[in-house]
């Protein structure tokens, strides 16, 4: 019945196959791992990048336009073109993509963290120096949990963009479920294997995407409080 | 390999001519570009006034929003070249791109008409403006600026990703990237390199100009933070 409607496919070469998926089980589920991985490290790194930055232009405003400028032009170049760039540096190994895309990923993280930080109330800070806070007190207690939101947005959107560059990673063969799409591209435009790692890749992005709505809730449970 | 395989690479004039000559790869770059934005335009931006027009749907944009976002254009690309109806050509590269522009321009289209003050629409009409001309009248203009701010996010992305189409041997400054990277010759990649990221930045710059241009001095609006 299956065998059926498989031969059934003009060219024999269906979308969908149960038999590849019993067979190539494994190597999506190595695929899966190194497309988290590789996700996750660049976000954190992009955050290490990110909060020293911040204290830069927290202390010295001036510095606020060339720092956004900067991670700007980064954000502006193509993550093949970085991936390609950083090659020569880290080799075919997963720190290319990883270091690529955590300078893309740098921009949207910090230009949260520095709007969330600005955007208060001003009769906050007011009350909060009338309370006796020093500014560090202010920043911490204060503004950053007003922040949160904010911030967590900005990782949220960093995460499940990342989650679609890690495939371009199939460049230098570290491109999680990229690696795999472009495997069955080049092998015969293998469709079972090319829609299966497709799928894969939204799937991770919806699930990564809902993941961080969630965390965003715990950390705020005020919000939730004051509807 | 020296440092100065990268200046030769630049000077020698036989990579300034023929088919895989930098003018001609920077034209196919641009075509692919145009008619992939000219594609997301037609569709996007008649399809978010009207909807912002009549303030419904307002899920069905969101929905379309997320979920373009969560397909990578990596993926897209690799799925319509395998597809016997498209195959491997630029055709691929200019869907694909087109579908990752549609969103930014749908969204931005239809906020900016929707989010047009009641006040305006609700004099027009007190002035005995039918909706066809309280539409053209006064909803448009109002909402250019919005609208521009998506068709710029689009088109400097669509610039930068169309380098994608090299993986699936479209043109463009790609194919020196990732041709470069195919015979190990890191001049030539590192050439398609500076080319792309110097494109995209000139791109931003032109485009950051041209939503200035159309946007009327009273209604610049902030640069917005991603939520």
């Amino acid at each position: 019945m299956l065998a059926a409607a498989v031969s059934a496919d003009a060219s024999d070469n269906p979308w969908f196959s149960w038999n590849y998926l019993q067979t190539n089980g494994d190597d999506l589920l190595i695929a899966a791992r190194e497309h988290v991985e590789i996700t996750f490290v660049s976000i954190l790194l992009a955050l290490l990048v990110a909060v020293p930055l911040v204290l830069l232009v927290r202390r010295w405003p001036r510095s606020q336009v060339p720092v956004l400028a900067f991670s700007g032009v980064l954000y502006t170049i193509p993550s093949l073109a970085l991936i390609a760039g950083l090659w020569p540096v880290f080799g075919l190994t997963p720190w290319t993509v990883i270091v690529a895309l955590a300078m893309y990923a740098l921009l949207v993280i910090l230009r949260n963290i520095l709007v969330g930080l600005d955007s208060i109330n001003e009769e906050l800070i007011d009350a909060a120096r009338g309370l006796g806070y020093t500014s560090r007190q202010t920043l911490w207690r204060v503004r950053l949990p007003i922040a949160i939101p904010t911030i967590m947005a900005g990782i949220r959107i960093a995460t499940v963009s990342t989650v679609g560059l890690v495939t371009v990673g199939a460049l230098v063969g570290h491109g999680g479920f990229g690696s795999v799409i472009f495997n069955g591209f080049v092998n015969n435009f293998y469709h079972a294997q090319i829609l299966a790692g497709t799928v894969c890749v939204v799937v991770l992005a919806l699930l990564l995407e809902g993941l961080l709505v969630l965390v965003e809730r715990m950390l705020t449970p005020w919000v939730r409080v004051a509807k | 390999m020296t440092d100065n395989s990268i200046i030769a690479w630049f000077t020698d004039s036989e990579n300034w001519s023929g088919s895989s000559g930098v003018p001609a790869r920077l034209v196919e770059h641009l075509a692919i570009c145009a008619w992939a934005m000219g594609m997301a335009l037609v569709i996007a931006i008649p399809l978010g006034i009207w909807l912002g027009h009549i303030n419904r749907f307002g899920i069905l944009v969101t929905s379309i929003a997320n979920l373009g976002r969560a397909i990578p254009t990596f993926a897209l690309l690799i799925v319509l070249a395998s597809w016997d109806a498209i195959g491997v050509s630029d055709l691929a590269a200019i869907i694909a791109l087109a579908v990752f522009a549609v969103p930014p321009i749908l969204t931005n289209a239809f906020i900016g008409v929707r989010d047009v003050d009641r006040d305006c629409t609700d004099s027009a009409r007190g002035m005995g403006m039918r909706p066809a001309e309280v539409l053209r009248l006064v909803e448009l203009p109002l909402a250019v600026p919005v609208m521009a701010a998506g068709i710029r996010t689009s088109t400097v992305q669509v610039v930068a990703t169309a380098t994608l189409a090299a993986f699936v041997g479209g043109g463009g400054l790609g194919r020196l990237v990732v041709d470069g990277f195919g015979r190990q010759d890191y001049a030539l990649m590192l050439a398609g390199v500076i080319l792309v990221a110097a494109l995209c930045i000139v791109v931003e710059l032109l485009m950051a100009w041209v939503q200035r241009t159309l946007t009327p001095a009273g209604l610049r609006i902030q640069p917005q933070v991603a939520a």
